[in-house]
């Protein structure tokens, strides 16, 4: 077969600096095809980010994977792709159609392509790898899944990956199952070697070795929190599954299993640890309030129906001050919405979750380094606040892998278990009033069941005195929930600082959250004129600092992702700003943000028509 | 304020158990409920239940749900920590508690509304992991804080205070419990105390999920003629017929007379339940006997109490799990926490 010849395009030899999709359809095993790419480019030292945008769904429905590759660090998704690997005849319309003019599509020409997709300004780029596979491969399953590998070895010879780094990394993933591994390799080799015969490699645009990434690790949002949660010595785990926050407790399963598990008396293996797969979420929240009112650090993970199952048992814990963890990885609402798609969109139902006057603690994560540090952290304030914490991760930073800076710890840390009283401390009191004798920041002493007859008290949710004993009167429960309320606002300055830059002479500030971070901050770059300011909440309830960052400017412009402009709402609520101060940017299509978008926001409300 | 504190009037001296400690060193404050309400029977059967067996009140871990029954934790045992919580999560709370210390004798104290309605499923896979805890529906038919509606074990044909019949099919925890695979199931009456104090304290030995449906009459919305929860009802329609004397393993025997059909098991903590059952062949260990048995006498209008059930070979909730002997509350924290050196380990895999 003759090498294709290259129409005449505008050069885009961009080394180091573009994104690619690859097209596919689901349960045929093209994920791992998606890491070999991934983590090849990685390990050059090139910051690189994956978006797997999969269908709710286990087998037969479009899904995508984009990689985007940048030596500037702009990893944020992109919504314009320089090579297009097509491998799903479903989509070819669409997927044509998103590659950036001068760019490239590789497909399966083992089918020929209706010449009315054709684009004149792309570059198609045929491969038989159907054909090859069946030649090579003698059954169906073989066939499907090799075809992936065969994919991998062909986008390697275009981007200029070495092959030998991918050779690597199935030789460690298969190397108990020796039949497998020839397989792959083999499927490796027959991509490889007919991009290279037949194709122009590399493309311009493709990856160089910029070293090795020091101190860098790609991992998953959901994988960094569980990991926060063995290493804040969480004991007790409660879940009911559902996407995107399953592999939050099966990560934290198996961190337990390799971790946790020591020779019993007997020689069997014991648990430092018990998980329960609970029968729903509201059983799920049940039980982390149980065992955190009887001293355990639990926690559970859920997502937005999740989140709405919990809110009886969220107001519970508010007002019977039990500490609580609770990870809610956010997805597209409302109702079921789209389960495999990203929002920010719970925050106000999480901010204010349960009838009556409640306000829980907020810790906002933009990638999976701060899941770590946000999920150590929000055991550290439900116990010192003896309240609910919900680290409000999302389905991006949850699911995709990020590359983050390594993450350290401390050995010198030890749990800050609040105003958990010891029977000898109980002992040493007058008098043991569950609900009465604040300290500064208005929390007051706890006990757990089971340790001495000083603490006999029955907490309820039900309007309680100081004592923690019924009342109906309104002196004896405003003084409680008044105390909330303080106790709420005192633990804004023990959250996580918020990102301030400001910016002399700043036109304007930008306010964020979460996952929209990189983003963001390629959009201000692109920006013309003098720099805004940026600010990156970090938690609620709010430190002083953000309605000062709101006050510095005449007006800010809040990026989220939800319809409704919910942090801008809470700011509102929060600051008591007019309305006119805070300019939404909303992205809620179910798709990572990205910078192109916010940056046309901006500049339309900046310049009107 | 509804909390009343108890008049301490001195009583001729009062028996004193293992540890010392008087009847009186387990109560709480006074209830609020009706007078004559079943419930106060069944708070006074749970504190004399802990009493007899000399478990220190301040061990007991004492949950609720919401409804009239679970206002009770109030009204006994108030050495111990205690949590009322939301209607129907009583079960998942208390699942918690257990989780985070099996040292702590935990008593759940529910209704039927909290329990077969709203907390249904609760409290199925509550039963199902097989927690180890002493779990009380004081089951009246009725939803008396609403003022009267029927509750799900509300039997069809039964009759509400302003004569409407029940349309439903009640829910029987006892048959619900076999069909999970219960590990202890037993039924009771409010107005027999004789029988329903074993029952208990067999259910505070037992080594895994310990049932009791307590019939406890609403004085109050249905106590009436035609309701089938009336004290009169129970009293004409109760069947007596398996009755269970339980051993503690450090206490004397309760009923001395062991007659002829005896059958013996021994409990978790090496306590033993003697079951003298009267009709032919009764097996509290055979679910399919019990089952048939249930619907039976339920079928001839007649509510058979005592210790239905009884399994004391299935693993409880930590043994399933594997978990320590100890404490996950209070573990130390070097235990629990891998470290730097560790987490550095599991990151090279992820460069």
């Amino acid at each position: 077969m003759a090498k294709v010849q290259l129409p005449e395009a505008p050069s885009r030899a961009r080394v180091n600096e573009f994104a690619i999709k690859l097209a596919n359809v689901n349960g045929t095993g093209s994920a791992s095809t998606n890491n070999l790419l991934m983590q090849t480019i990685f390990r050059m030292g090139v910051p690189v980010s994956g978006k797997n945008l999969f269908p709710s769904n286990i087998q037969g429905l479009p899904t995508w994977y984009e990689v985007r590759v940048s030596q500037s660090g702009h990893t944020a998704r992109t919504a314009s792709f320089d090579l297009m690997v097509a491998m799903n005849g479903q989509t070819y319309q669409q997927d044509i159609g998103e590659v950036a003019p001068g760019g490239y599509l590789v497909y399966d020409d083992s089918w020929p392509l209706d010449p009315e997709m054709r684009r004149s300004d792309i570059t198609f780029l045929g491969a038989p790898l159907a054909q090859l596979c069946a030649q090579r491969f003698n059954t169906v399953k073989e066939r499907i899944l090799m075809k992936n590998v065969a994919t991998a070895g062909l986008v390697a010879a275009l981007l200029a990956l070495p092959v030998d780094e991918l050779s690597k990394q199935l030789v460690a993933a298969y190397s108990r199952r020796p039949q497998l591994l020839e397989d792959n390799q083999a499927a490796l080799q027959l991509g490889y070697q007919y991009a290279l015969e037949n194709f122009p490699c590399p493309l311009p645009f493709h990856v160089e070795q910029m070293g090795a990434p020091d101190g860098r690790i790609l991992i998953d949002g959901n994988t960094a929190v569980a990991l926060g949660a063995v290493f804040a010595g969480a004991t007790v785990g409660a879940w009911y599954p559902i996407t995107p926050a399953t592999s939050v407790m099966e990560n934290f399963i198996r961190l337990c299993s390799q971790y946790r598990r020591r020779p019993g008396p007997d020689g069997r293996e014991v648990n430092d640890y018990l998980i329960l797969q609970a029968e729903d979420e509201l059983a799920a929240l049940g039980i982390v309030v149980g065992a955190s009112w009887a001293g355990a650090r639990a926690f559970t993970s859920t997502s937005g129906p999740g989140l709405s199952l919990m809110q009886e048992l969220l107001g519970l814990a508010y007002y019977t001050e039990v500490p609580a963890v609770l990870v809610d990885v956010q997805r597209a609402g409302p109702s079921t919405g789209m389960p495999t798609r990203v929002q920010q969109a719970d925050l106000l139902s999480a901010a204010f979750a349960s009838h009556g006057d409640t306000r829980h603690i907020l810790l906002f994560p933009s990638d999976p380094r701060e899941c770590f540090l946000h999920t150590v952290q929000a055991f550290d304030l439900a116990e010192r606040f003896q309240t609910p914490v919900l680290v409000m991760s999302d389905l991006d930073i949850g699911m995709n892998d990020w590359e983050v800076p390594e993450l350290t710890w401390d050995d010198s840390y030890r749990p800050d278990r609040g105003r958990l009283l010891s029977p000898e401390e109980l002992e040493r009191l007058e008098h043991f009033w569950r609900y009465g004798d604040p300290d500064p920041e208005w929390t007051t002493p706890r006990a757990v069941p089971g340790e001495t007859p000083r603490a006999g008290h029955l907490v309820r949710g039900s309007g309680h005195d100081l004592r923690a004993v019924y009342t109906e009167r309104p002196d004896e429960y405003q003084e409680v929930v008044d105390r909330l309320l303080r106790k709420h606002r005192a633990a804004a300055q023990h959250l996580p600082p918020p990102v301030v830059e400001l910016h002399e002479g700043a036109p304007f500030g930008v306010i964020t959250m979460g996952s929209c971070d990189l983003a963001v901050r390629e959009a201000l770059e692109q920006l013309p004129g003098p720099a805004p300011s940026y600010l990156r909440v970090t938690g609620y309830p709010f430190p002083a600092a953000v309605a000062e960052f709101m006050a510095a400017h005449p007006h800010c412009y809040v990026v989220e992702q939800n319809r409704d402009g919910q942090l801008r709402s809470l700011l509102l609520i929060e600051t008591g700003f007019g309305g006119e101060r805070l300019r939404p940017v909303l992205s809620y299509g179910g798709l990572p943000i990205t910078a192109s978008f916010i940056r046309d926001r901006i500049l339309e409300q900046e310049s009107p028509q | 304020m509804t909390s009343i504190a108890k008049p301490q009037i001195p009583l001729l001296p009062l028996e004193r158990n293992q540890l010392g400690l008087t009847i009186r060193d387990y109560s709480g404050s006074m209830s609020t409920l009706c007078a004559g309400c079943g419930h106060d029977s069944v708070t006074a059967a749970i504190q004399e239940a802990l009493w007899g067996l000399s478990i220190a009140p301040y061990q007991v871990a004492k949950l609720s749900g919401i409804g009239c029954s679970s206002k009770t934790p109030q009204y006994f045992d108030s050495a111990a920590v205690g949590f009322n919580s939301v209607h129907g999560r009583m079960a998942a709370v208390a699942s918690g508690a257990a989780a985070a210390n099996r040292d702590l004798v935990v008593v759940g104290v529910s209704g039927d509304g909290d329990s077969l309605s709203i907390g249904l499923g609760n409290l199925a896979h509550a039963i199902r992991r097989n927690v180890r805890m002493l779990y009380v529906i004081a089951n009246n038919g009725v939803y008396g804080l609403t003022k009267g509606q029927f509750s799900a074990s509300a039997d069809i044909g039964s009759r509400s205070r302003k004569g409407e019949p029940n349309l439903l099919p009640p829910v029987d925890p006892m048959l619900l419990g076999l069909s999970l695979g219960a590990t202890f199931l037993a039924r009771g009456f409010s107005g027999d105390k004789a029988q329903l104090v074993p029952i208990l304290k067999a259910g505070l030995s037992h080594g895994g999920f310990a049932l009791v449906d307590v019939i406890s009459p609403c004085v109050q919305f249905n106590d009436h003629e035609g309701s089938t929860k009336s004290f009169r009802y129970v009293r004409e329609h109760e069947l007596q017929d398996i009755d269970a004397d339980i051993i503690p393993v450090r206490g004397q025997i309760h009923s001395e007379q062991t007659p002829g059909s005896v059958t013996e098991v021994e409990l978790h903590d090496g306590s033993r339940v003697l079951f003298r059952a009267v009709p032919e062949g009764y097996d509290p260990r055979d679910r399919v006997r019990v089952g048939s048995y249930l619907v039976e006498s339920a079928r001839r209008g007649e509510i058979a109490t005592g210790l239905l059930y009884l399994d004391e070979t299935t693993p409880d909730m930590h043994q399933v799990s594997a978990t320590t002997q100890d404490r996950l509350w209070d573990l130390p924290f070097d235990r629990l926490c891998p470290g730097s050196a560790e987490l550095a380990k599991f990151q090279a895999r992820l460069r």
